[in-house]
């Protein structure tokens, strides 16, 4: 690397770790808070989920069949069943909250109509009346196993219900299952983190100096343009590097309380080392690709507020493509797919998530984006040389 | 005398936005900012280019310092081409511009090391001239201070300083007195009569008469981007002040306008 490119790289690199506050905003916040955001979702969702277990709930039934009588009160151990009227007073309690119970309205001669088959012509057919609450789990709980008992009534077959022990229908592995939905989601948390950081650096980087007189400072010394724009660059994607790992570890830590403590493993969260270095290898291409597209319409930018505005839709239609692997069913075979900046990276997080990694994808990927930083290097050397770009007001 | 800069029918034309055409008060889409510019400089003179704000004194300098590409005509400095080999011309000049400023976050010390380094200035030198040019201008008890909270005087003088890290033959200055209080002013011009008198070669813009009777050793006169007097000061005033003869000038260009 030349020795000026160099030089830059040191200088913004002292600018980035010399403000305490940019660096926190930057590095440690992201990881943070994606660490306190999905912990405390993954918290919440478990409380749910959890919540009600055990809890004792009372069922009142008017006009209790005998048909389901041993069904109802065998349904589930927690539930306490009681053959009394339900009243509009009890159903006012539930909604204000002071009653913890499902209360059950069977029409009477329900027995007669449902299993009796002398059903009348034009007679409306037998409703069930199910109050409860169901800000209340325990009470959802119940209600759900209620009403899928009575659905199944009256049906002369089922369907897959299991005849043994470890009985599956479903052929597809919680593992695969898991690397399904990583391939579906991760991709595009990446790619939106690692556009974060750049987005948090770039325009204050270029768009900024221009707007403070300081690029003209460097542009006056003996440096090379190019120097100068690659320098940018690689110190820009150095430093979103960073914003992204930070993230990432964000994510990897807060990853088993989001699917809860020990399920991750079992979720398909599991990858072999060829496949951290591969998706590596893809975060670091795209960041360069990042950097470079960013660092292009920054300079051509009047200012920061300016580089913003213009990023922003650049930065919309990126998300769009990280959002395309939820519609699609595994990573692309063909390799021109892999020559498209930005949808290239995020097929090959998706191959890579999916435990489909193929080494030829990524090193098109690789060698494509590298090329696409090239050219980028090539156009800012361009602006940095135009005073047009430069200099206008 | 060394010849040590020459300018050959230098010339440069911007296109006007609607913007502009509505501040410059014109329906002409292009401006002729600088004409067909011819003058010289030798070494260890200061020489002045004298005109009325938008004759086309700054694009001028920023041509030379190469900033910006002239449309025709070229200049050579110390025997590079502005046109041609522009990183060698910057690495013979010193530029200064009240336009070129420094990043507030980074203190005197960071920033002389760091513009000494793009320079390609061996750090040993570096670190005697730095000491040398902060107890001249008074930096030395600032070093470590960020640019931010210097004085306006202070970033000045650290501007001036920043722009001579390696030594240049050559100075353009752009305005060297604008925006300046009077000790700092006073501290600028004494300084560029000082690197006269070691041999360097000073190219300054600037609207004040005092300053060009004070310091210049040859002036040139720019209306309208054309170059319309250049010579020694005493050869250009043919015995009245220089203010006096500016507007003679001024009156014999632009018909009795003023």
């Amino acid at each position: 690397m030349k020795s000026n490119t160099w030089t830059i790289i040191k200088k913004e690199f002292a600018r980035f770790f010399g403000d305490r506050q940019l660096l926190f905003t930057t590095v440690i916040m992201p990881g943070l808070l994606i660490y306190i955001i999905y912990s405390l979702m993954g918290s919440g969702i478990q409380k749910m989920v959890t919540e009600g277990a055990g809890e004792v709930v009372t069922m009142r039934v008017e006009n209790m069949p005998e048909s389901l009588a041993p069904v109802i009160a065998s349904m589930d151990s927690s539930l306490v069943v009681v053959q009394q009227p339900v009243t509009e007073a009890d159903i006012a309690l539930l909604e204000d909250k002071e009653l913890n119970a499902v209360l059950v309205r069977f029409p009477e001669r329900f027995d007669e109509v449902v299993f009796g088959k002398n059903e009348v012509a034009g007679e409306a057919l037998p409703n069930v009346e199910i109050y409860y609450n169901s800000t209340n789990n325990a009470a959802s709980r119940v209600y759900m196993v209620m009403n899928t008992m009575l659905g199944n009534i009256g049906r002369t077959f089922t369907v897959n219900v299991p005849q043994e022990e470890g009985q599956r229908f479903d052929q597809a592995t919680d593992e695969s299952i898991g690397a399904m939905i990583w391939s579906k989601i991760l991709p595009m948390l990446i790619i939106m983190m690692l556009f974060s950081g750049v987005m948090a650096i770039a325009p204050s980087s270029i768009a900024g100096e221009k707007e403070r007189g300081t690029i003209a400072t460097l542009l006056v010394t003996p440096m090379r343009r190019n120097e100068l724009a690659l320098g940018k660059i690689v110190s820009l994607s150095g430093i979103a590097l960073l914003s992204g790992i930070s993230s990432f570890i964000g994510i990897a830590l807060s990853l088993p309380k989001m699917v809860g403590i020990g399920e991750a493993a079992d979720l398909g969260f599991n990858y072999t080392t060829s496949d951290y270095i591969a998706l590596l290898l893809v975060i670091l291409a795209s960041v360069l690709i990042m950097a470079s597209a960013v660092s292009l319409l920054s300079a051509l930018a009047k200012d920061v507020k300016n580089a913003g505005t213009m990023v922003t839709p650049f930065m919309l239609v990126v998300m769009l493509a990280g959002l395309l692997p939820m519609f699609q069913n595994g990573a692309a075979e063909s390799l021109g797919v892999y020559l498209i900046p930005f949808y290239n990276s995020i097929e090959v997080m998706t191959a890579v998530f999916s435990h489909e990694l193929a080494w030829t994808p990524l090193i098109v990927t690789m060698v494509s984006d590298l090329v696409y930083t090239g050219i980028a290097v090539w156009g800012l050397t361009r602006m940095f040389n135009s005073e047009k770009v430069m200099f206008s007001k | 005398m060394e010849e040590i800069l020459k300018v050959e029918g230098l010339s440069k034309t911007f296109t006007l936005s609607r913007k502009q055409q509505k501040i410059e008060r014109t329906a002409a889409k292009r401006k002729v900012a600088v004409d067909n510019l011819t003058f010289n400089a030798v070494r260890g003179e200061i020489f002045g280019l004298l005109g009325p704000n938008g004759a086309g004194k700054t694009t001028t300098l920023r041509m030379l310092s190469t900033l910006i590409k002239p449309d025709s005509g070229d200049a050579v400095l110390d025997g590079c081409s502005v046109v041609r080999q522009p990183e060698e011309v910057r690495g013979k000049i010193g530029f200064l511009t009240s336009e070129l400023k420094l990043e507030d976050f980074f203190t005197p010390n960071y920033l002389f090391d760091f513009f000494s380094e793009l320079h390609g200035v061996d750090p040993n030198v570096c670190r005697e001239r730095k000491q040398k040019m902060f107890e001249r201008f008074g930096i030395d008890k600032f070093a470590e201070v960020k640019v931010a909270n210097l004085s306006t005087g202070m970033k000045q003088k650290l501007s001036l300083v920043i722009s001579l890290v390696h030594d240049p033959e050559v100075i353009i200055f752009d305005e060297p007195t604008n925006g300046l209080d009077v000790l700092t002013a006073r501290t600028v011009t004494d300084y560029l009569q000082e690197l006269r008198g070691e041999g360097k070669t000073i190219i300054l813009s600037t609207h004040i008469f005092s300053l060009v009777e004070r310091l210049c050793d040859r002036v040139g006169i720019i209306i309208d981007g054309r170059l319309v007097a250049c010579g020694a000061l005493d050869e250009v005033c043919s015995g009245l002040s220089i203010e006096d003869r500016f507007f003679e000038i001024y009156k014999e260009v632009k018909g009795g306008e003023e």
